[in-house]
C-alpha cells in the first residue's frame, strides 16, 4: 500500500500558506448541504465541532460522557505551548517546531509540526478573545512559564487547570453553534462502530448508554476526534471511560494505526497505593520549574526525607543532564526515575517513587509564593496521599499519560479511509515518539481551530457525496446487527470473572512487557499472552444486567473486548521497530549509560499497521519521513 | 475497615427507588470513595448482582461528572473536595454511610446515584459564550487585562459544573452555577459587549429549567467543590436588576 501524505512541495515556512490557498472552497451557501458527524467533544472534537458550525456545516457531536464539558482534556494541569515570543527569550515559530521536531526524537512529519508551532500563536488569541483567564502578569499582559524540553519560556497557563479553561472555552463556542441549530449535540453516547459505504467513511453506530439502544448516524463526512489509548495499561492518568473503540474500530474497517508502540509514560505521577488502586494521578510537569527530583544515593537508606543529608542525595537529572536538568523531557525523565528505582534506590513503601522536592524553592521564594502557582496541585497531592509536600517532599512515579501512536492521517489530517478524519491525541501526527509537556492541547486546539476546518472543504470539493445514502443502507444494518450480536454474546457468557479483572490482568501483561522498556523476549511473550487472555474473556466472562438500559458492566466490557485486540498491534509495533527512540525504548539499543538509540537508516518511518483479522499479524506499512529542516543527530539534553 | 453502606438503588427514571444495604469488610483507608464503590461493584457482579451505577471519569476533581450525596453532604464531608477526591481515610472503622443521588427537581434519576443533569448544558446554551468565531481574534496581548481581575474571572470559571450547588440548596437553586459563568464573563472585557443580554438569556434559561430562587442560605458556597463564593450570586443579581432596567 503506497501511504501518500500530501505534504506540500516547497519551502516549509510557506508550505500552509501556499497549501490553503490551493485548496478549493465550498462557498458559503453549499456548506449548509453537508453535515460532518464528529465523534468525541475534547479539545479537538469540541473546537472542530464548533468552528464547522461558524462556518456553515450542519453539525452532529457525539460524547459518551453527560455533558461535552466533561472531555478528559479537561483534566490537563500545566499549560499550552504558543510561539509568541512575549518574554523576547529567543522564542519563534521556527524554534518551536525545532524544539517539536527534536523532542519527537526525529519520528514526526517535519510539515505538521511546522504548521503545528505556525498556528500555536493563533490559538492563544483565540482562546483570549473566548474568555479564556489565562495567567496575567500585573501589567496586563499574559505570563508564561518552562516546560520540559524547551529552554524558553512559552508556556500559557491558567493556574494548574489549564486544560479545563481551554475545554470550557470550546465548550462555550460549541453552546453557540447548538443553540443556533448549527450542532445538534448527541451525550451519553458511545460509538461502536464507523460505517462504510462504496469506500467512504459514511456514518457510525453509537449505543444510547442510558436505553441501550443502538442507533445509526449518517453524514458525509466523520471526524474522530476520541483521544487516546493510555488506558491499556488499566493504571493510567486517563479518565476512567477513555478507550481505544473508535479508533480500533476504524482500523478493523480498514484505516491504518500509526505507531502505537508510542506511548507517554509521564515521570511524575503519584505513586500506586495498593490493589484498589482505578488510576493513577498527575502532578503536573510544570512542577518540575521548582522542584528538585532526587533519591538516597545509597541503596536502603530509609532515613526520613529531612533526615538525609545533601551529600547522600542523588539529584540524579541535574547531575546527568545539567543543561535541562528537573526539565528533561518526559520519556528522559521518566526512564532515569525507573533506572534509580531499578537499583534499589527507589522510596516510599514500595520502593517505586524518588522525591520532588521543593523545600529549596520555598527557601527561595517562600511558601506564598509556591503557593501561588502549584497551591492547587499541593491540595490534591495532599488529599490522595495524606502528606503534606510543604513539609515532606513529595513522592512520585512515572505512569501512563499520553498516547502519541494514533490512526494514521495525511497532510489534511484525513486517514487512509475517505472521508474519515483524525484529529487531536487519537492521530499519530505532531508528536513523533514523545510528546513535548503543554504540546498535547496545543496540538488539540490547533486540529479542531485551524486545521481541519479548511480541509475538510477541501476534500468535499474533490468528492462528490452520495446524497441517496441513509441509515436504511445494509453496510448500516450490517453494522447494528454486528454490535447487537456482539453486546448479546457479552451477556451470555455467564461466566466468573469481571471485565474489569481481564483490563487489570492486561494492563499489567502491558506494563511489564511493552511499558518504559521493551526488549525482544518481553514483547514475544506478550504477543503469545494476550491472546489467551483474550480467549480466556470470551469464556470466562460474567456481565450482568439487560442490553437495554444502563449498564457501566456491559459498557466496561465493551471496551475492554477493543483493548484486548489492540494491545496486540501494539506489542507487534514495539518489535518490529528494532531500535530506541523517545518513548519507546529497546533494551538491545542504548549507550553504556542508558541512552537511547536510534537506527534512523532502518527505523525514520512511520510504522503503519493494517488490519488483517484477530489474532494474525497485521501488515506494517511505511511512510519514509524525511529531514530536510531540523537534521537528523543525536538527542541531547546533557 | 468494615463499612455498611445504605446506597439509594433505582432501576431507571420511571421507577421508584430505595435504599438497600451493602457491607463491604476490607476497606484500605488509601481507598478514594469511588474506589471503595468499585470494590462493592466487583463484589456484586461476583453474586450475578448490578453494580451501583454512578457517574464518574477523571477520578482527579475536575471533570465534575461525580454526584452524589455522601451522609447528607454533596460530595461529602470533606471541604472543597470533590468525591472522587474524598478517601477513606476520613471515615471510621464501622461507620455506616448513606449514598444517594444529587437531588432536586430538574435533576432527575437516571439510575441509582445517576441524575440528568443536561439542564447546565442547557443555561450555558442560552448565553454562555463569547460571539467570537474562529479566526476573528485580535492578538492576546492587545487588550491589557489587571491580574487581579483576570485572577477574579478565574475564581468563577473554575467552575466544575458538578451541581452540588444545587443539590445542598434548600430550594434546588442554580445560582451560584449560574452565576459562575456570568461573573467570569463579567469580569473581563471580553465578556462587555453581550453582559447585558447574557445575564437576562442565563437567567431566564434558569428559571424555566425548574431551578428555586436564593434565599441566602450559602449552602452552595459551603458544597461546592471549588469554593466558589457566593459574591457571584450577589454579582449576577446586581447585573440582572441593572439590565433589566436598561432595556
Amino acid at each position: 500500500m503506497k501511504l501518500d501524505s500530501k505534504i506540500p512541495s516547497g519551502p516549509i515556512a510557506q508550505s500552509w500558506d501556499k497549501y490553503r490557498f490551493d485548496m478549493k472552497l465550498i462557498n458559503p451557501a453549499n456548506k449548509r448541504k453537508f453535515k460532518i458527524l464528529v465523534v468525541g467533544t475534547g479539545l479537538a472534537g469540541g473546537a472542530a465541532a464548533a468552528t464547522f458550525g461558524e462556518l456553515g456545516y450542519n453539525v452532529e457531536t457525539f460524547t459518551y460522557n453527560d455533558s461535552p464539558r466533561r472531555a478528559h482534556s479537561i483534566a490537563a494541569q500545566g499549560g499550552i505551548n504558543a510561539a509568541k515570543n512575549y518574554q523576547n527569550d529567543g522564542d519563534s515559530i521556527w524554534r518551536l517546531f525545532y524544539d517539536t521536531v527534536k523532542g519527537g526524537d526525529y519520528r514526526a512529519r517535519e510539515a505538521n509540526v511546522y504548521r503545528l508551532a505556525q498556528v500555536s500563536a493563533n490559538i492563544i488569541d483565540q482562546c483570549v478573545a473566548q474568555g479564556v483567564p489565562f495567567a496575567r502578569e500585573y501589567g496586563g499582559t499574559l505570563a508564561n512559564r518552562s516546560f520540559g524540553g524547551a529552554q524558553v519560556s512559552r508556556t500559557f497557563y491558567a493556574r494548574g487547570q489549564t486544560g479545563q479553561q481551554l475545554l470550557l472555552g470550546a465548550y462555550s463556542a460549541l453552546n453557540r453553534q447548538i443553540a443556533a441549530g448549527k450542532v445538534k449535540s448527541h451525550t451519553r453516547k458511545e460509538m461502536l462502530d464507523v460505517v462504510l459505504v462504496d469506500g467512504y467513511a459514511r456514518g457510525i453506530v453509537t449505543r444510547d448508554l442510558v436505553t441501550g439502544k443502538i442507533e445509526s448516524h449518517v453524514g458525509d463526512a466523520v471526524v474522530l476526534a476520541t483521544g487516546g489509548y493510555g488506558n491499556v495499561f488499566f493504571l493510567s492518568t486517563n479518565a476512567q471511560a477513555c478507550n481505544v473503540t473508535a479508533t480500533y474500530r476504524a482500523y478493523k474497517k480498514g484505516a491504518l494505526f500509526a505507531n502505537p508502540c508510542f506511548t507517554q509514560i509521564h515521570p511524575t505521577c503519584i505513586p500506586v497505593s495498593g490493589d484498589h488502586q482505578s488510576k493513577l494521578t498527575l502532578m503536573s510537569e510544570s512542577l518540575r520549574n521548582d522542584g528538585r527530583i532526587w533519591v538516597p544515593k545509597n541503596k536502603g537508606d530509609n532515613r526520613a526525607p529531612q533526615d538525609i543529608p545533601e551529600q547522600d542525595r542523588d539529584y540524579y537529572l541535574e547531575r546527568k543532564y545539567p543543561s535541562f536538568g528537573n526539565l528533561s523531557p518526559r520519556d528522559i525523565s521518566s526512564r532515569a526515575a525507573k533506572q534509580v528505582c531499578d537499583e534499589g534506590r527507589g522510596v516510599g513503601s514500595t520502593g517505586y517513587g524518588v522525591y520532588l522536592d521543593f523545600a529549596d524553592a520555598i527557601g527561595r521564594l517562600g511558601k506564598h509564593a509556591i503557593e501561588e502557582r502549584y497551591g492547587n496541585l499541593f491540595e490534591m497531592y495532599e488529599r490522595i496521599t495524606g502528606e503534606d509536600p510543604y513539609t515532606t517532599p513529595m513522592r512520585i512515579y512515572p505512569a501512563s499519560h499520553y498516547t502519541m501512536g494514533g490512526l494514521w492521517v495525511d497532510y489534511n489530517l484525513m486517514s487512509n479511509v475517505p472521508g474519515l478524519h483524525v484529529i487531536g491525541e487519537a492521530n499519530f501526527s505532531d508528536h513523533g515518539a514523545n510528546r513535548l509537556g503543554a504540546s498535547a492541547l496545543m496540538q488539540g486546539l490547533a486540529d479542531g481551530y485551524f486545521v481541519i476546518p479548511y480541509t475538510i472543504g477541501h476534500f468535499f470539493a474533490n468528492n462528490p457525496v452520495d446524497k441517496s445514502v441513509t441509515t436504511s443502507h445494509p453496510e448500516f444494518q450490517k453494522a447494528e446487527q454486528e454490535a447487537k450480536e456482539k453486546i448479546n454474546l457479552l451477556l451470555s457468557i455467564n461466566g466468573k470473572r469481571t471485565p474489569t479483572s481481564f483490563h487489570k490482568e492486561l494492563g499489567t501483561l502491558i506494563w511489564d512487557k511493552v511499558g518504559m522498556a521493551r526488549n525482544e523476549a518481553g514483547l514475544k511473550e506478550a504477543i503469545a499472552r494476550i491472546p489467551q487472555i483474550r480467549e480466556e474473556f470470551w469464556a470466562n466472562l460474567n456481565v450482568t444486567g439487560e442490553p437495554d438500559s444502563l449498564n457501566m458492566a456491559l459498557e466496561k466490557a465493551l471496551r475492554v473486548a477493543d483493548f484486548l485486540e489492540f494491545a496486540e498491534v501494539m506489542a507487534w509495533d514495539a518489535l518490529e521497530r528494532d531500535e530506541s527512540c523517545g518513548g519507546h525504548f529497546r533494551e538491545e539499543h542504548q549507550t553504556p549509560d542508558g541512552e537511547a538509540v536510534r537506527n534512523d537508516e532502518k527505523f525514520a518511518h512511520v510504522a503503519a499497521w493494517e488490519y488483517t483479522g484477530v489474532g494474525t499479524k497485521p501488515n506494517r506499512h511505511k511512510e519514509e519521513l524525511t529531514f530536510e529542516n531540523v537534521p537528523l543527530s543525536v538527542r541531547s539534553y546533557k | 475497615m468494615k463499612l455498611t453502606l445504605n446506597i439509594w438503588r433505582q432501576k431507571d427514571k420511571n421507577s421508584k427507588g430505595q435504599f438497600e444495604n451493602y457491607n463491604l469488610n476490607e476497606v484500605s483507608p488509601d481507598m478514594s470513595f469511588l474506589e471503595m464503590l468499585d470494590v462493592l461493584n466487583e463484589d456484586l457482579l461476583h453474586k450475578g448482582d448490578e453494580p451501583v451505577a454512578f457517574d464518574h471519569d477523571c477520578r482527579e476533581g475536575i471533570c465534575g461528572a461525580c454526584s452524589m450525596t455522601i451522609n447528607g453532604r454533596p460530595h461529602g464531608p470533606e471541604k472543597q473536595t470533590t468525591t472522587c477526591q474524598l478517601h477513606m481515610r476520613k471515615f471510621n472503622d464501622g461507620e455506616t454511610i448513606t449514598i444517594e443521588p444529587f437531588r432536586a427537581k430538574p435533576f432527575p434519576v437516571i439510575r441509582d446515584l445517576i441524575v440528568d443533569r443536561t439542564s447546565f448544558d442547557r443555561i450555558q446554551q442560552a448565553g454562555g459564550f463569547v460571539s467570537v468565531n474562529t479566526g476573528s481574534s485580535p492578538d492576546s496581548n492587545a487588550v491589557p487585562i489587571a491580574k487581579v481581575a483576570a485572577d477574579k474571572a478565574f475564581d468563577a470559571a473554575a467552575c466544575i459544573g458538578c451541581g452540588a450547588c444545587v443539590a445542598a440548596c434548600p430550594n434546588g437553586a442554580a445560582m451560584l452555577f449560574t452565576s459562575a459563568k456570568i461573573g467570569q464573563f463579567a469580569l473581563l472585557p471580553q465578556g462587555q459587549p453581550e453582559r447585558k443580554e447574557r445575564v437576562i438569556a442565563m437567567v431566564k434559561q434558569m428559571d424555566s429549567e425548574g431551578f428555586g430562587a436564593c434565599t441566602n442560605h450559602y449552602e452552595c458556597e459551603a458544597a461546592c467543590p471549588k469554593g466558589i463564593s457566593v459574591e457571584f450570586i450577589a454579582m449576577m443579581n446586581r447585573d440582572f436588576m441593572k439590565a433589566s432596567f436598561s432595556r
